[in-house]
Formats: C-alpha cells, sequence, structure tokens
C-alpha cells in the first residue's frame, strides 16, 4: 500500500508543473500497430487537410443542394459566358449552365465513379492476391504472369480502348463503362502489394497455431491472414481512389468517359479549353475542384502509409 | 549477362503476346457487331463493312484473326483509317513530332529531378526537403487533364511567355510549354526515388570510406554516390514512358500539336476504330521494347540483378 503511495507522490508533481513527461507513462498498455498508427495519424496536418477536403467533397456528392441552389440544366444560350450574377457565382459557360452549379454538381459522378471502381478493383485484387499469395506454386505463377502482362499495358491505352467499347450506344451516359473499365484494369498493384503480404504472413506462428487446430485454408485466409495483411493493400485502394476520379476525368476529356448530358468535371475541362481565351471560368473552376479531390485522396493515403510503414519514419 | 538476356527474352515473348492479345481481345469483345462498333455511330455501308470483314479477318475464328493482326502489327502493316488514309504512314508523319516532345519532356524531367533529389536529400529533414516533399505529392495527384489546359490558360494565354498552341512542324520553343506540362508527370516520381536511393548511399560504408580517404564532399556526391543512386532511377524511365504516352494524348489535343497523340485523341473524337485500334497497338508495341531495352540497361549497369 505504501509503496503504492509513493508511486503516486512522486508523480503527482511531475503532473502538476507543465514540463514535458517523460514517455514512460504512455508506454505503461501496450498500443497495437493500429493505436500506434493513429497517434502518428493525429499529429500529421497532411492527414487533417485531406480529411477535411473529402468531407466537403462528399457532401458535395452526397447532398450538392446544400451548396448551391441553382439547377445546373438550367442552361440559356442568352448568357453565354456571361459574367458572374446572383447565386452564380463563377459565371456562365458556352451554353450559358451556371459554372458553379455544374461544378458542384460534377463532384456526384466523379465520386462514384471513384468508388464503386475501387471497389470492383479492390475485390478481384484481394482475391487473386489471397490466393496467389496463400496458395502459392503454380497457382502464383499462372496469376503473377497474368498480373505481369495486366502492367505491360499502359493503362490510359487499355482504359480508352474498353471503354468505349463498352459503350457503343450513343444514348448511355457511359457511367457503367467508365466504372467497368476502371475496375477491370487498376486492381493489379492491389493485387502485387496483397500477394507479398500475404506471403510474409502466412509463415508465422499465428497461422501454423490456426493450421494445427484445424482451421481449413478459407477461415485461416479469411480470419488470420487477411486482417495482418490489409494495412498495406487499404493505404493502396485510398490512392487508387484519387487516382481512378482523375482518370475518368482524363477518359470523358478524351471523349470515352462519361458522355452525353452527363455533368462530370473532365467533360466541363474539355468543352472549356477551347474557350478559354474568352473566358477562364469554366475551365478554371472545374479544373481546381477535380484536382483538389485528386490531391486529397492521395495526401489520405499518404500519410495513413506514413504512419503504418515504421521504416519511413 | 548471356543467360539473364535469355531469359529476359523469353518472358518477353510471354509478355508480348499476352499483352496483344488482351489488347486485341478488348478491342472486338463484348461486341454483337464489332464492325459497328469500329465505325462508331455513323451508319456503314455494304462495301466498307466487306473491307473491314476482310481487313479484320471476322469470317475466320478468334485466334486466327489475332494471328492475322499479329502478323500485320509484325510487318508495319497497321491498316487504312476509316477517312482512308494508311495508318503506318500518318504513323510515320506523327511519330517526329511526339518523339521530340517526349525527349524534351524526358530531359527537363530528369534534369530537375535529380539535381532537387540530390539537394533534398543531402539535407533531409531540412526545409528545403520539405517543401520538396509537399510539392511533389501536389504534382503527383495532378492529372494532365489538370495541369495541361491550366497551365496554357495562365503561361500561354494570360500571360503570353509561350505560344498557346503550336501548328505543324512546331519548334523547339513552342514545344517548350508542353514539354514541361509532361515533364510535370513524370517527375515527381523520378525526384522522390532520387531523394530515396541518394539518402540510403549516403550512410553506405563505401561513402564513409571516400570521406575518410580526403576526398571532397563534391567529388563523394557526384561520382560515388549519384553513380550507385540513379540505377533505380534509370529503371522508372520504362515505367515513365507509359505516363508520357497517356500525357501525350492529352497535352498534344490540348496545345495543338499533330503528333501521334493528337491523331490519336482525334481518331477517339471521330470514332475512327481502325485509327484508334493501330495506334493503341503500335504505342503498345513500342511501350514493350523499350521496357525490356531499359531491363536490359539495368542489368548492365548493376551486376546483382544478372545474378538473381
Amino acid at each position: 500500500m505504501s509503496d503504492l503511495n509513493s508511486v503516486t507522490a512522486a508523480e503527482a508533481p511531475d503532473q502538476m508543473s507543465m514540463q514535458p513527461r517523460p514517455r514512460r507513462g504512455k508506454q505503461d498498455k501496450p498500443r497495437s500497430l493500429a493505436g500506434d498508427a493513429w497517434n502518428d495519424l493525429r499529429k500529421s496536418k497532411i492527414f487533417w487537410v485531406a480529411i477535411v477536403l473529402v468531407v466537403v467533397v462528399l457532401l458535395m456528392a452526397a447532398w450538392p443542394t446544400l451548396f448551391t441552389s441553382a439547377d445546373p440544366r438550367d442552361c440559356a444560350l442568352s448568357r453565354k459566358f456571361a459574367g458572374p450574377s446572383g447565386g452564380a457565382i463563377f459565371g456562365y459557360d458556352f451554353q450559358g449552365c451556371d459554372v458553379y452549379a455544374k461544378t458542384i454538381y460534377g463532384a456526384r459522378n466523379s465520386i462514384i465513379v471513384g468508388m464503386v471502381s475501387t471497389a470492383i478493383a479492390g475485390v478481384i485484387g484481394m482475391v487473386v492476391g489471397l490466393s496467389a499469395g496463400f496458395f502459392g506454386g503454380s497457382v502464383d505463377a499462372v496469376l503473377s504472369r497474368f498480373i505481369d502482362i495486366m502492367l505491360a499495358i499502359p493503362f490510359l491505352l487499355a482504359g480508352i480502348v474498353l471503354s468505349s467499347r463498352l459503350s457503343a450506344d450513343p444514348n448511355d451516359d457511359g457511367l457503367i463503362a467508365v466504372i467497368l473499365t476502371l475496375g477491370l484494369l487498376t486492381w493489379t498493384t492491389g493485387a502485387r502489394v496483397m500477394r507479398s503480404a500475404v506471403i510474409s504472413s502466412k509463415n508465422q506462428d499465428y497461422v501454423a497455431a490456426g493450421r494445427m487446430l484445424g482451421a481449413g485454408p478459407g477461415r485461416l485466409m479469411l480470419r488470420h491472414i487477411l486482417p495482418n495483411s490489409i494495412a498495406a493493400f487499404i493505404v493502396v485502394l485510398t490512392i487508387l481512389l484519387g487516382v481512378n476520379i482523375g482518370v475518368e476525368a482524363t477518359l470523358s476529356f478524351l471523349g470515352v468517359g462519361l458522355k452525353g448530358d452527363a455533368i462530370s468535371w473532365g467533360i466541363a475541362i474539355s468543352e472549356a479549353t477551347g474557350t478559354a481565351r474568352v473566358a477562364a471560368a469554366p475551365l478554371v473552376w472545374p479544373a481546381t475542384f477535380l484536382g483538389l479531390t485528386v490531391l486529397a485522396f492521395i495526401m489520405l493515403g499518404d500519410a495513413i502509409r506514413d504512419a503504418f510503414d515504421p521504416k519511413l519514419r | 549477362m548471356f543467360r539473364y538476356i535469355v531469359r529476359r527474352l523469353l518472358q518477353m515473348v510471354l509478355t508480348f503476346f499476352g499483352a496483344t492479345f488482351v489488347v486485341f481481345a478488348l478491342m472486338f469483345a463484348n461486341q454483337d457487331d464489332p464492325l459497328q462498333a469500329l465505325a462508331g455511330e455513323r451508319p456503314i455501308t455494304e462495301s466498307q463493312r466487306q473491307a473491314l470483314t476482310e481487313r479484320y479477318h471476322l469470317d475466320e475464328p478468334f485466334i486466327a484473326q489475332y494471328w492475322h493482326y499479329m502478323k500485320g502489327m509484325l510487318t508495319g502493316d497497321f491498316g487504312q483509317s476509316l477517312t482512308g488514309r494508311q495508318i503506318g504512314d500518318m504513323l510515320e508523319a506523327a511519330w517526329p513530332v511526339t518523339f521530340r516532345l517526349a525527349l524534351l519532356a524526358a530531359v527537363i524531367a530528369a534534369v530537375i529531378a535529380i539535381v532537387a533529389g540530390v539537394a533534398s536529400a543531402i539535407r533531409r529533414g531540412g526545409t528545403f526537403d520539405n517543401v520538396t516533399l509537399v510539392f511533389t505529392l501536389i504534382l503527383l495527384s495532378m492529372p494532365i487533364v489538370v495541369i495541361a489546359p491550366l497551365a496554357q490558360l495562365l503561361f500561354g494565354i494570360q500571360l503570353g511567355w509561350f505560344p498557346p498552341t503550336s501548328g505543324a512542324d512546331p519548334s523547339m520553343w513552342a514545344l517548350l510549354l508542353p514539354a514541361l506540362v509532361l515533364a510535370s508527370s513524370v517527375f515527381a516520381t523520378q525526384l522522390r526515388v532520387t531523394r530515396t536511393s541518394v539518402a540510403e548511399n549516403l550512410r553506405a560504408d563505401y561513402v564513409r570510406t571516400a570521406k575518410a580517404k580526403g576526398l571532397a564532399f563534391r567529388r563523394v556526391i557526384s561520382v560515388h554516390v549519384l553513380r550507385n543512386s540513379l540505377i533505380p532511377v534509370i529503371t522508372l524511365i520504362g515505367v515513365d514512358l507509359g505516363n508520357l504516352m497517356a500525357g501525350a494524348i492529352v497535352t498534344e489535343g490540348v496545345f495543338n500539336i499533330p503528333g501521334v497523340g493528337f491523331n490519336l485523341a482525334r481518331g477517339i473524337r471521330t470514332e475512327d476504330g481502325p485509327l484508334v485500334v493501330g495506334f493503341v497497338s503500335a504505342l503498345v508495341i513500342i511501350f514493350l521494347i523499350v521496357n525490356l531495352l531499359v531491363d536490359l540497361l539495368y542489368a548492365a549497369l548493376d551486376p546483382r540483378i544478372r545474378y538473381e
């Protein structure tokens, strides 16, 4: 009892004075890797900037009416290239549409394409990476060669071909085609990361213990190996989300992504590029929003990776 | 070295046929009427239909179609565009401009990346290093559809420093701004790799030995460290070529440079299927060959790779 008291007494003055406490106190209870990473993340400025940007873009995508009450499809040629007025703080584009409203509403398609295509790529990448890493041998050889072949094709070229083939119907807005294109072509990096993470964790003692206790391959993979190899994979997916949003805009810019009357930052940039000499705002704002959105997701992935990878510290 | 080359060539053969097969399958997959897909929305006449069927051997089984396609590729016969021009001729007319643009971009990117990468590695954690890291993060994430039109607007139109567009047969001066835009899409990765690899090598034993011998710091960096640090940067060239191609499609479109990317972008817009097929196939083959050469160069520079 006296022991405990003396410890408390010894620590008490330390807490009262505002001097920095020694780190010993913090290490009293064991911290997990995730807890460690979260501690690092909380201190990262880049992480918080990214989170704020991501939340704003998600709000724009989910409830655009929070930001604007104008209708992005309410266009009148009489307002062609008119300057800012009323709610249209960025002015009007060449068809007389409200640039601000169009830019806000453009977030939705970007986010939908980014999230769904990344989810598809994530599922394919996880299945391929897990099976290649876990089963090894000929399964691994075949899958790895296939990944090599996929990586040997410049991604945008394959994207152009696949996307234009998937939406040959001119009345289609191209949304499904873009999502499928991105999902089917971008899973390779994730699969590679997953594979190497699985290979490094499948020889750990806890997997051997699980196997001895009679766990089947499915249970071993999903309950034991997967949770311990997923950190790097999630980082790859976060970055991929940003990259895919950029590629969607590029495909739409080239005319093989979203098309028709779909509202997309890529289409807006493409339409405004030719007339930038007359009016800069219809080009500048969609480009800025697109750039910031991609940047936000990539920064988020970068910050998480820094936190999870002690080698980089 | 000989064994490495043979092994790498065998791998290349597999990758080559695999990659061209995937591209070929993408082009003709999922189509009820591949001819209509090739021609896009425009109506297709009976004689065009016949010519295209003959051209792509659509009346034969899929594998035979692929065989004919490969034979055409390897003998330089890329077929005709819907406008009737030979795609091989169009490629021949377009590639010198694109080559100059890409070369200029690659040189600009490499010079900036290596100089800034070494500088930030020497003072790791310093102000310059931190600024460079944030700056490269921003550049890494900007898609070229954002950079190219904005750079054209700012430096070409509003400030008037560079010509905003370049017509046929552009001068080096007219290509400078597009090349800078293109370089921005690749130099960030190169800079980061240079920085990491120089920082790693600075801690190596041979650097300590060199310093202990009394060599000047400048010489240690430029002769001992750089030589070893640039090896991983060189492998990036192959990967970057893919990025340069992707970037060139947008950049040449925005700046009106009549190169390969410009023609491809126009082919996409006018829904000229055969042209897109021909150009994409040619680009994929170039990409594969350059990557093979870079791998061989890598092995020649770094003996450790050969004996893996």
